[in-house]
């Protein structure tokens, strides 16, 4: 058994906030500067070059790269041999959620109550958090911020065995050239498949926290996301909607077992502020 | 900006004439200097719901653009925090009637409505598309940002700023083209 405080997961928390939002990862800006170094149209290079200094200028005065700081999701893998003390874990995540926007500079984007009012809290909480038990005595927190842009171009598609994959691909590619530059090309585009309905959205969620770009490990999945990329190139749409071959840097896909009668496939579009960041404790 | 090639860019000085809106096409590129006031979804919704109650609002929009941008907070010693364009279809629904009292110019990201698009040309109004997710970049070209109505909504007030050299590209102009349709036609492949 192994005693972890609270405490250290809100410091923690808030340090992830500000991180992610100043500093995107190093897999997206390589795979952002290959990208810009194939694109063919002008104005997509244009788009992307001014992409990547944008980034660079964050990470160096530790500022967001987008105004829309997000909505914050917190991946929590405890340990089973973890004990917590110091309070609640959730109040804990909040807190440092909370912190890390208001000392951050980080912009508050949510409001309380959806429908009637719609007050914003002032601090960016409440965070999504997702919580899960595993084998070991560590704690391990992934932060994702999602910009509201791209997320309203989420859809799920509920299909049937014998549509198969030939109807995924169809489903991925004609979710795409709905959002077209609505949700922030060029994407990572993240496909769920399997579960039941909120499984597929949360493993379409899950799948961009991979590095972008790294191939699945299964060579079948790898290649049907090699294929999705070609696709979702073909468009056009490219860089902004400006026109161009990088409507998407990669496609990420995670399955899940499913019912026999059942083939959910989730899209979740990540914009280019790809903003993730992880710790164990 | 860029060392990119992209064509010539064109200077533009706040408020535009008709004069100048009618020189514009979809794809020109362009950098706005003047004065600009941001408004989003919350802002929007107070607009609508004054002309409502038949209240004048609380800036004149006639002959102005709207930014639709709700920035991240100032560092101290800073104008504004980062100050990207956020999508511009959510204020589809009340852009008609701004129109039709004399709004000239709108900064976004992203597709506009039919509708919008048949108000740009009635009214002899544009849309300019900013590059989103630029959020330091563009904050560069704000030097001055007060909030002039609606305080209470934090990042979603009104705010009038003072810019030099905002650079946009006229995404659909006073004449029915649209960027977007137009690079879609261009660069889309074959189904494969």
């Amino acid at each position: 058994m192994r005693t972890i405080d609270v405490n250290l997961v809100r410091e923690a928390v808030a340090e992830l906030c500000q991180k992610a939002n100043y500093e995107l990862p190093e897999d997206f800006v390589a795979a952002l500067r290959t990208a810009r170094e194939k694109e063919v149209s002008a104005q997509g290079r244009r788009v992307l070059t001014l992409l990547d200094q944008n980034q660079a200028e964050a990470r160096k005065v530790q500022m967001p790269t987008c105004q829309d700081t997000g909505f914050v999701l917190v991946f929590v893998n405890v340990g089973q041999e973890v004990h917590l003390i110091g309070g609640d874990l959730y109040q804990a995540i909040n807190a440092g959620v909370g912190e890390g926007y208001r000392s951050g500079y980080l912009r508050p984007s949510i409001v309380q109550d959806p429908l009637f009012n719609r007050a914003n809290t002032g601090d960016n909480t409440p965070a999504v958090i997702h919580t899960r038990l595993v084998p070991g005595d560590q704690l391990t927190l992934q932060v994702l911020v999602k910009g509201a842009g791209s997320e309203n171009c989420t859809r799920l598609a509920m299909l049937t065995p014998a549509q198969g994959i030939l109807a995924l691909k169809a489903f991925v590619v004609e979710t795409v050239k709905l959002a077209g530059p609505n949700a922030c090309p060029p994407l990572v585009v993240c496909v769920g498949v399997g579960g039941t309905a909120d499984r597929a959205l949360l493993l379409a969620k899950e799948a961009s926290l991979r590095s972008v770009g790294a191939p699945h490990p299964e060579p079948l999945v790898a290649e049907l996301e090699q294929e999705l990329l070609e696709l979702v190139n073909a468009t056009g749409i490219g860089p902004q909607g400006y026109g161009g071959r990088t409507t998407a840097l990669a496609c990420h896909i995670e399955r899940a077992a499913t019912h026999i009668a059942s083939l959910p496939v989730a899209v979740n579009l990540q914009c280019h502020a790809v903003r993730h960041q992880e710790i164990s404790l | 900006m860029s060392e990119i090639e992209t064509g010539e860019t064109r200077a533009l000085q706040l408020p535009l004439t008709d004069e100048v809106i009618k020189s514009l096409r979809a794809g020109d590129m362009v950098e706005i200097s003047g004065i600009m006031y941001t408004g989003r979804d919350a802002a929007h919704l107070r607009f609508k719901q004054a002309l409502e109650r038949g209240e004048s609002l609380p800036v004149e929009l006639a002959g102005q653009l709207i930014y639709y941008v709700g920035p991240s907070p100032a560092r101290p010693g800073t104008v504004i925090g980062a100050a990207g364009p956020t999508t511009a279809s959510r204020m589809d629904i009340y852009t008609p009637q701004l129109l039709a009292l004399g709004l000239k110019a709108m900064i976004g990201k992203g597709r506009r409505s039919e509708a919008v698009q048949k108000a740009l040309q009635q009214y002899t109004a544009v849309y300019f598309g900013a590059v989103g997710g630029l959020g330091i970049l563009l904050s560069h070209s704000i030097k001055k940002a007060e909030v002039v109505a609606y305080p209470d909504l934090g990042p979603e007030a009104v705010f009038r700023l003072t810019v030099e050299n905002f650079p946009a590209i006229v995404l659909n102009d006073c004449y029915g083209g649209d960027l977007y349709t137009q690079t879609a036609q261009e660069w889309a492949l074959p189904a494969s």
